[in-house]
């Protein structure tokens, strides 16, 4: 643009931060696709002016969602991330999280942030992200040709209000600068307006107060334009302005709703990075580590080739079903076998039933499905009768009580009464019944070597206490398992000369 | 009016400018006008006077073009 | 390492980790909230993101956010949330962004229940997002698996430049086996064309909106030969007991498992069956199930849902054997004595010689 009096000089021309030809667009590459007096223009100029007397253009990531201002990636000459609609702060989100040094602005327009990103804007807001939100309302769909947006005002006409906005039907403008500033994280929230040169200059200042937040590690910083649609609201430039001066503000008024960006702490996101030969301690992946050293106990591997332990465990939620499930797996890894543990599981917290699949076996498991148990360890009736059914003849069962239920019994397997949360109540706590049991099994069946157990103890076990208590639930029930020769039939488990 | 003597300048690229005429509404000594002739896309294209420009910058703030308006100042000899 | 009892939802975090995961955005739901859990435990203890998102629809966005980053970034879920997670799988796969979703699938439609199911493979598999596009689907049938296909899930998401799913039903996520875990992998650069905020990445950008036909018809095609690519290079499948069979059962995850043990049923009474098992879901095993139609009579498809998979297989098989199916669902999964009801079935049907298929 060459001037005639060579003692001119430029003050305010095309902002560095605007690639010198939009080569994203076929034609018209110096043009926005913005319309004659849109709103959208001025901010994005606002914007690149903001980044430039900053001097964050590298650092800058512009995400842009849908709307009007869906091509702002065409424009800036920063990094540029286009996602779907109102979607934008989850996305700054995670930019941000992962690259803390960059400076991440999401653009977005009324109906991408106020309608359907509400959530992703208030979440965005009330964990204080550290980023920069430019929002332009100009209380309409533009893109999509003209529709009802949340902030459209009360009775203006819109594609989708042909009689105008009535609050009985369509609700009132929602008003966003008010509704973030009831939260506790964000750090600035402003609402300013293109309606006249002042404001706009005010807005300038806003924009760059937005970025400068962030550049500093403050939080959450957000930017509400009230802007011109001159080409949907039916008006021309001028009068366009004008109605975002006198009118919009009536509903949208101007101001301040949130400033601590003198008060707010810097927060800075970076974290310390362990070494790569670190993680598997931090999983937990290492060798068995107890914390004695003592749990890595060796167990002669020597699994009987035919063993083969299908087991269901049932109860109700609180008898220590799973976890009884989850000591016999551990203690059959222990002993060289593959095991699998298969839990029913349910909402959390609530009572109810419980079992869970155990296999136990010489050669790799195919389905963790029991269908067809060998060994069932009911803690309660219902489980017996639930499960009984499905047991394989010549199986195992062993039942939480004094005896059998007369009408279970005759069948083709074997069921020993244990009354294990009598005995563990007698040693203390019904909690150690699963142990009880467990014990019971072990003795019952020798399905497992001694020592077995230990691993799965010092691994399951946390504190000491439980640790000697478990211990002698796991004798009381490998004891009462001598006093009980009731059992109608002997024992066979499938194909384990171990057994029996 | 003495152009030599102006504080400032406009330049406008009459291409880039879409005729909104926010710059001609919005420029405090009035020596912006949209023109009579048609730019390449069919706009009027906002033009300068040729004289009076205060260099304000306040067009150029106004413009929704990235580069439609430039404003120069005259250089303190 | 050393083989430690491990339950799925939690071997899968520790697999990403292991395999330069570094961000991880979710939502909890059952039964897939151990994963969100451990994710919340151990993302900060290796420097990475966690986030709790306010939905799925965030989770995958926050996933979109990562992956343009040019991080190692997954999320988890399971049915009703993997649905509100479907516009930002187009997204994602339109973008060309490489990341892993974890489904452990839960009991549908509506809010179903919370036990497993396969009702998800049309949703994940033949896309349930708008446009022309594809998720690569891992399937596991065991927790070792999915800790190996998770690795791989990374690996093969940067090489396509596109989203990964983890297709397992929520058995394997609840269950606990004995896992080996891999040494941990370097967490790899950041690509060339990711947007990190630096100078070098400036001029960059991420993207899915082309208006016109023909940049969108180029865009598209680009993906459609890179989905071709995966289809010639990518198929997995196990094949067991095939060469001989009569009958071939297809299943996958959970199922694929009973299924050997019906095959062994199968066999100790004289049935000659066999199992292929897909575990890559997309790109299907086509021609490894093709192939199979030389040889053996019958197929049957057993699925923990009311035929899903079964049409991959008929589109393998082109009508040139029969094909049974069998599926359970609402929670359940087959037992191997009703899946050897089916092959003695469908041995009648393709007319097998009945001294084989009543034999035993």
């Amino acid at each position: 643009m060459a001037s005639d009096a060579p003692a001119m000089a430029v003050i305010h021309g095309r902002s560095p931060i605007f690639y010198r030809r939009f080569d994203r667009k076929d034609d018209d590459q110096h043009q926005t696709h913005y319309c004659p007096g849109c709103g959208h223009g001025i901010v994005t100029k606002l914007l690149a002016e903001a980044i430039d007397t900053l001097g964050i253009q590298d650092r800058t990531i512009l995400v842009s969602p849908v709307g009007c201002s869906v091509f702002g990636y065409e424009y800036l000459d920063v990094g540029n991330i286009q996602v779907a609609h109102g979607r934008g702060p989850a996305v700054a989100t995670a930019v941000k999280r992962s690259r803390p040094d960059s400076i991440v602005v999401s653009y977005q327009g009324d109906g991408d942030l106020a309608a359907i990103g509400t959530a992703e804007i208030v979440h965005a807001a009330n964990r204080g992200e550290i980023v920069s939100v430019i929002f332009v309302n100009n209380a309409i769909y533009g893109m999509t040709g003209g529709q009802m947006a949340p902030t459209t005002l009360l009775r203006e006409k819109t594609t989708t209000t042909p009689l105008g906005r009535d609050p009985a039907v369509h609700g009132y403008p929602l008003k966003v600068c008010e509704l973030l500033a009831t939260l506790d994280a964000p750090v600035f929230l402003e609402r300013v307006a293109l309606g006249s040169n002042k404001q706009i200059m005010a807005t300038g200042r806003a924009l760059r107060r937005a970025l400068e937040n962030q550049v500093h590690g403050l939080g959450f910083s957000l930017v509400e334009v009230l802007s011109p649609c001159p080409t949907i609201w039916g008006l021309d430039p001028a009068e366009a302005q004008t109605f975002v001066r006198e009118t919009m503000t009536r509903t949208f008024p101007l101001g301040n709703f949130r400033d601590r960006s003198a008060s707010a702490v810097p927060r800075r996101l970076a974290v310390t990075v362990p070494d790569l030969g670190e993680l598997p301690r931090i999983l937990g992946l290492g060798p068995a580590s107890g914390a004695d050293g003592a749990s890595d106990t060796v167990v002669p591997a020597s699994p009987v080739p035919t063993a083969d332990h299908r087991i269901v465990v049932a109860g109700f939620g609180g008898q220590g079903v799973l976890l009884l499930g989850e000591f016999l797996a551990e203690a059959g890894l222990s002993a060289g076998y593959h095991v699998s543990w298969l839990p029913s599981y349910g909402p959390q917290m609530r009572s109810g039933t419980s079992n869970c699949h155990v296999r136990i076996s010489a050669v790799p498991i195919d389905s963790p499905v029991v269908s067809r148990p060998n060994v069932l360890i009911a803690l309660n009736e219902p489980s017996l009768r639930k499960f009984l059914l499905s047991m394989e003849p010549g199986g195992l069962v062993l039942y939480n009580a004094d005896r059998v239920p007369v009408d279970c019994a005759g069948n083709d397997v074997r069921i020993t009464p244990i009354a294990s949360t009598a005995i563990a109540d007698r040693l203390g706590s019904a909690k150690v019944g699963n142990m009880v049991m467990l014990g019971a099994l072990l003795e019952a069946t020798g399905m497992l070597p001694d020592g077995a157990l230990d691993r799965a103890l010092h691994r399951l076990v946390t504190q000491e206490s439980w640790y000697e208590l478990d211990r002698a639930a796991l004798q009381a029930g490998r004891a009462a398992v001598h006093r009980m020769t009731a059992a109608p039939a002997e024992p066979s488990l499938a194909r384990d000369p171990a057994m029996g | 009016m003495d152009v030599a003597r102006d504080r400032g300048a406009v330049a406008i690229d009459r291409d880039e400018c879409k005729g909104c005429g926010l710059c001609v509404e919005a420029c405090p000594p009035r020596v912006l006008r949209l023109s009579a002739e048609l730019n390449r896309y069919g706009y009027h294209p906002a033009e300068y006077l040729g004289s009076g420009c205060t260099a304000c910058g306040i067009c150029y703030y106004v413009c929704p073009e990235p580069g439609g308006i430039t404003v120069l100042r005259r250089q303190v000899a | 390492m050393e083989p430690q009892l491990i339950k799925g939802n939690e071997a899968v975090v520790k697999a990403a980790l292991l395999a330069g995961c570094r961000a991880y955005y979710g939502y909890p739901i059952t039964p897939a909230s151990e994963i969100v859990e451990m994710a919340a435990l151990y993302l900060p203890e290796v420097g990475g993101v966690f986030v709790q998102a306010e939905s799925e629809v965030a989770a995958i966005n926050m996933l979109y956010g990562g992956a343009s980053a040019g991080v190692r970034a997954m999320t988890a879920s399971s049915g009703p949330g993997i649905s509100l997670m479907q516009e930002g799988f187009s997204y994602l796969a339109g973008a060309e962004l490489p990341c892993v979703i974890v489904d452990m699938m839960r009991g549908g439609p509506g809010l179903g229940s919370i036990g497993p199911e396969q009702g998800d493979y049309f949703q994940i598999v033949k896309g349930g997002g708008h446009g022309c596009y594809r998720n690569l689907v891992l399937a596991p049938a065991s927790v070792q698996e999915l800790v190996d296909l998770t690795m791989l899930a990374f690996e093969l998401a940067d090489r396509y430049r596109n989203p990964v799913v983890v297709l397992a039903d929520a058995s394997v996520g609840q269950m606990m086996e004995p896992v080996s875990f891999p040494e941990p992998r370097p967490v790899p650069a950041a690509p060339a064309w990711a947007v990190t905020g630096t100078a070098a990445t400036r001029h960059n950008l991420v993207n899915s909106i082309h208006l016109e036909p023909d940049v969108l018809e180029g865009h598209i095609r680009a993906l459609e030969a890179k989905y071709r690519e995966a289809e010639r290079s990518e198929p997995r499948w196990e094949a067991w007991r095939v060469d001989d069979a009569d009958i071939v059962l297809v299943g996958y995850g959970i199922v694929g498992r009973v299924l050997r043990a019906v095959v062994e049923t199968a066999r100790r009474r004289g049935i000659r069956a066999g199992l292929l098992r897909p575990i890559t879901l997309y790109p299907f095993p086509t021609r490894a199930i093709r192939a199979l139609a030389d040889t053996a009579r019958a197929f049957a498809v057993v699925e923990m849902s009311t035929g899903q998979l079964v049409e991959d297989v008929r589109l393998a098989l082109e009508g040139s054997r029969p094909v049974e199916t069998y599926g359970r669902v609402g929670g359940n999964i087959p037992t191997v004595e009703e899946v050897f009801q089916l092959v003695e079935r469908t041995l009648v049907g393709a007319r097998v010689p009945s001294e084989v298929s009543t034999n035993g």
